[in-house]
């Protein structure tokens, strides 16, 4: 199931030259670009792993491209984000954020269903991914 | 990525089939020779440095044509090293290279980033490689300065953080040519030292630049700019007084060219400023002279340059 988070999740992934495109309009915003990556895709986890530092004051796109490749060959099978936090006061907040990379196989989600309360029903989602070791997500 | 576009000036014809190109036009429509000139009048002398700064124009330009008519470019290596004595005019020189390599569309942006020793080398294991790779993210699209670049390479330390850094500067130096041009600034014997000892930057910059000192009559001039720039002028008398200053001067320990005059002229300015205080009442017109006496107290002219250490 292909997971749709962030912009131009229902478009056909970014290619390169987009996604630098796209940073350099980040850049020429002052908006700080950075990385991240995460193994559980669940739309509640906000808080993915950092791939480096956030990168404030780029000069070009050409580093960020440099640390995204280098995220995608050490993070194959995980989700990459792309972020651009805006700092400016009355934002400092991040002001656009869209998937760079996805693994080969999505996994979908799971519907889980608890009995609380006699017959009531709370219902949720979950990654099928987590229900997995760690070690074994993604293959 | 952006295809340089077609300019106007150049014809329709020959977007059909080019016999001749004309590279006056081409020069025009970047804007370069404005810059250039501009440049010509500010910068007095440095004639060697101004012939490598339009041959490296006339280099971009040609590739800029080339490109458009489908012939093989490579990226030139643009890193370029400058040597020289003190206040030669290495940094302003540098400072007006990322604007001209921005205007002949060879690199993203005019910024010049510039750094020392400090900004690039951390001071425990782990620091250096952070510090040196956000400075280069600064100045990607753009020039990377590194004055006194020498100070990078301590071979009396074996395990100097320094070589970290300039590890990672040969790597990207090498890898985005085509984003970053890097200078490295220094005195000549020093440079010439540090490059003996690190071939891998000797190798990777293409132009080995060198400033040569100023004569006095060339820096008479910069420092009548310098003070035009901020509305002073000198007498008749002052000039003559400014000139055997820098001829003495230069005698003396511790010159710096330019840098020297700027700060004999800058003495001068609170000579003056005290004089016309002390006298109580000042003609407008005078508040702008600076006078022979002004200059003519400098402990230069004490005929004793031993003690003569940054002159007064």
């Amino acid at each position: 199931m292909r997971l749709t988070q962030g912009m131009f999740s229902f478009l056909p992934d970014l290619t390169d030259d987009e996604i630098a495109a796209q940073v350099d309009y980040f850049i020429r915003n002052g908006w700080a670009v950075s990385i991240e990556h995460t193994d559980d895709p669940h739309p509640r986890n906000t808080y993915w792993e950092m791939w480096g530092q956030p990168m404030f004051d780029l000069g070009s796109t050409r580093p960020f491209m440099t640390a995204l490749a280098e995220c995608r060959e050490a993070m194959q099978s995980a989700y990459i984000r792309v972020t651009a936090f805006d700092a400016t006061k009355g934002w400092e907040s991040p002001r656009a954020s869209f998937i760079a990379h996805r693994p080969t196989a999505e996994d979908g989600f799971a519907l889980a269903r608890t009995s609380v309360q006699g017959r009531t029903q709370r219902y949720g989602i979950r990654a099928d991914v987590t229900d997995r070791p760690t070690a074994g997500r993604y293959r | 990525m952006n295809a340089p576009t077609p300019v106007d000036e150049a014809g329709p014809d020959r977007i059909a089939g080019p016999d001749v190109v004309d590279l006056g036009a081409e020069r025009r429509a970047t804007g370069i020779d404005d810059y250039l000139a501009g440049l010509d009048a500010r910068l007095v002398g440095l004639t060697p440095v101004k012939q490598r700064i339009d041959e490296i124009a006339a280099l971009l330009l040609v590739d800029r044509v080339r490109t458009r008519v489908g012939l093989a470019t490579g990226p030139p290596t643009l890193h370029m090293s400058f040597t020289g004595n003190p206040g030669t005019g290495k940094t302003t020189v540098a400072s007006a290279m990322g604007e001209i390599l921005h205007r002949l569309g060879y690199l993203r942006s005019a910024r010049v980033v510039s750094v020392t020793r400090d900004d690039l080398v951390g001071e425990y294991i782990g620091h250096t490689a952070p510090k040196t790779k956000d400075v280069l993210q600064r100045a990607a699209g753009g020039v990377l300065f590194i004055d006194e670049a020498y100070y990078l390479y301590r071979p009396e330390n074996e395990r100097d953080y320094g070589q970290e850094a300039i590890e990672i500067l040969l790597q990207v130096m090498e890898e985005q040519r085509d984003d970053l041009v890097v200078i490295l600034a220094g005195y000549a014997d020093r440079m010439e030292r540090f490059f003996g000892s690190n071939p891998g930057f000797r190798s990777r910059v293409a132009h080995h630049i060198d400033f040569p000192d100023f004569d006095d009559g060339e820096l008479v001039r910069i420092g009548e700019m310098l003070l035009a720039d901020q509305q002073y002028r000198l007498s008749d008398d002052a000039r003559a007084t400014l000139f055997d200053y820098v001829g003495r001067r230069r005698s003396q320990p511790h010159f710096a060219n330019a840098r020297s005059v700027r700060n004999a002229l800058d003495r001068a300015r609170l000579r003056q400023a005290n004089r016309h205080v002390t006298a109580g009442t000042v003609a407008v017109d005078d508040l702008s002279v600076i006078e022979a006496d002004d200059l003519a107290v400098s402990r230069v002219f004490n005929d004793r340059p031993d003690d003569a250490r940054e002159s007064r």
